[in-house]
């Protein structure tokens, strides 16, 4: 396969940035997108220039790191997939592909197709866990019943990896999804009702602080979600942000 | 938003079915049109609402440019290629540029029979009563202004189609099995009202004698 990549190169946080074009050869339909970008950046190596940056890890879906923005839709085209999910049999030879980083003002770029994603991690901080005294006290996850239901709702909110695709792929640049999923994953579960006022309230203070938008319930952020997480879910944090703000003291 | 969104929603219905009367215009219509224009500018309790809706259509549209300017912020850098299509529809991501012009239009529309109505220099009835009918007929008369208002509805068509599904998801009123009642209901409103908005002026310009 002929390609012909269009790549948003940055040196570092301060500098303006800029698409630069690529002609690559020799690509497998086989390739994961990743690969394929492997191959480039090998090439850049042998021709003494600077490889593009991208975030990657387990190159299996899980992680959420392979944060790129091709074609126009978060980790291209298909649903339900991350970047290194993504094969080069998506695409035809002679191919020109677009690929940038995701966009948001809260996801600052530190070089090329690299975000700082750490905005989410405070996120988390200000409330997506539970307070457990771990020593020596442990209960049996059995020994407080849960309907099934409840239970794999959780686990489909629970599925989310903190990629940023919704917030890379929503025209407002909103986290909701995201935050939405955390605080989901906690508010169908018994364990997580003790804390789940000060949990929605406080994430949601925090996201607004990061700087992300606000949502409009364009439905974009379930469409690209690699784990296809339901917009049902920001309809609960919702409620819960509701019911929280009117009873808090 | 949401609930003011709701709450113009209702007052569209309210506002349809007054209207709808438009569509009678036999000497006896427009007398029977005239004396409603009266009791709604008059009766205390529909003065009360009034309140109520200018607020709402202010707080709306104020909520809604602030949002649409943090928005804007949230993302400095527009991407360079971008197929926002295949995952939302155009509408729902153009909702403060559907949002604004039905503003504009609501200025003009209010400037046409709202001030007129209230301090405006209008003749009066058979019965006494403000002939808002004529003032509407005049209106009516001119194509462009007909014009005008069948695209205005096209575009509040497009605002409702997502803003009604819309508001019930912010309220977090989404439930599997009340959700698609929902979106359909939304989707009928959306086609219906603006329509029979839009067959008042086409009728009173085509039907008038």
């Amino acid at each position: 396969m002929k390609l012909t990549l269009k790549i948003w190169r940055q040196s570092g946080p301060n500098d303006k940035g800029r698409m630069e074009t690529y002609p690559i050869d020799g690509i497998e339909e086989d390739m994961s997108f990743l690969e394929m970008i492997d191959v480039l950046n090998l090439k850049l190596v042998r021709e003494g220039k600077d490889p593009v940056a991208f975030d990657h890890d387990c190159r299996e879906g899980i992680c959420g790191s392979c944060s790129m923005f091709i074609n126009g839709q978060a980790h291209g085209p298909g649903r339900g997939i991350t970047t290194c999910q993504l094969h080069m049999r998506r695409f035809k030879d002679g191919d020109t592909i677009h690929i940038e980083p995701w966009r948001s003002a809260a996801f600052p770029v530190i070089k090329d197709l690299v975000v700082d994603r750490s905005a989410f991690d405070r996120i988390q901080a200000a409330g997506g866990f539970i307070s457990v005294n771990t020593s020596g006290n442990l209960v049996d996850g059995n020994a407080t019943p849960i309907p099934k239901d409840d239970a794999d709702e959780a686990f489909d909110a629970a599925t989310c990896i903190g990629c940023g695709a919704c917030v890379a792929t929503c025209t407002n640049g909103s986290a909701m999804l995201f935050v939405a999923a955390k605080v989901s994953q906690f508010a169908l579960l018994p364990q997580g009702r003790p804390e789940a006022k000060h949990r929605v309230l406080n994430m949601v203070e925090q996201m607004d602080k990061e700087g992300f938008g606000n949502c409009s319930n364009t439905g974009a952020c379930e469409i690209e979600c690699p784990k296809e997480i339901s917009l049902e879910h920001i309809a609960r944090m919702n409620r819960e942000y509701l019911a929280a703000s009117v009873t808090k003291e | 938003m949401a609930l003011t969104g709701l709450f113009l929603c209702v007052f569209l219905i309210a506002h349809l079915a007054g209207n709808l009367q438009l569509l009678d215009m036999s000497p006896e219509g427009r007398l029977k049109f005239n004396a409603y224009a009266k009791f709604m500018t008059t009766f205390p309790l529909v003065k009360a609402v009034s309140y109520l809706l200018y607020f709402s259509i202010l707080f709306h549209a104020f909520d809604g440019l602030l949002l649409a300017t943090q928005n804007r912020k949230a993302r400095p850098v527009r991407y360079a290629y971008e197929k926002a299509g295949a995952n939302s529809t155009w509408y729902s991501r153009r909702m403060a540029l559907l949002g604004t012009l039905v503003l504009v239009f609501l200025i003009i529309h209010m400037r046409s029979f709202w001030y007129e109505m209230h301090w405006g220099a209008i003749g009066v009835d058979a019965d006494g009563n403000k002939d808002l009918f004529a003032v509407v007929e005049a209106a009516f008369g001119k194509a462009w202004y007909v014009g005008l208002y069948v695209v205005m509805m096209g575009v509040l068509a497009f605002h409702l189609m997502h803003g009604f599904q819309s508001a019930f998801q912010s309220l977090g009123l989404n439930h599997p099995r009340y959700m698609p009642l929902v979106k359909n209901v939304g989707v009928f409103f959306a086609v219906v009202v603006p329509v029979l908005f839009a067959l008042i002026p086409v009728w009173m310009f085509f039907f008038n004698a």
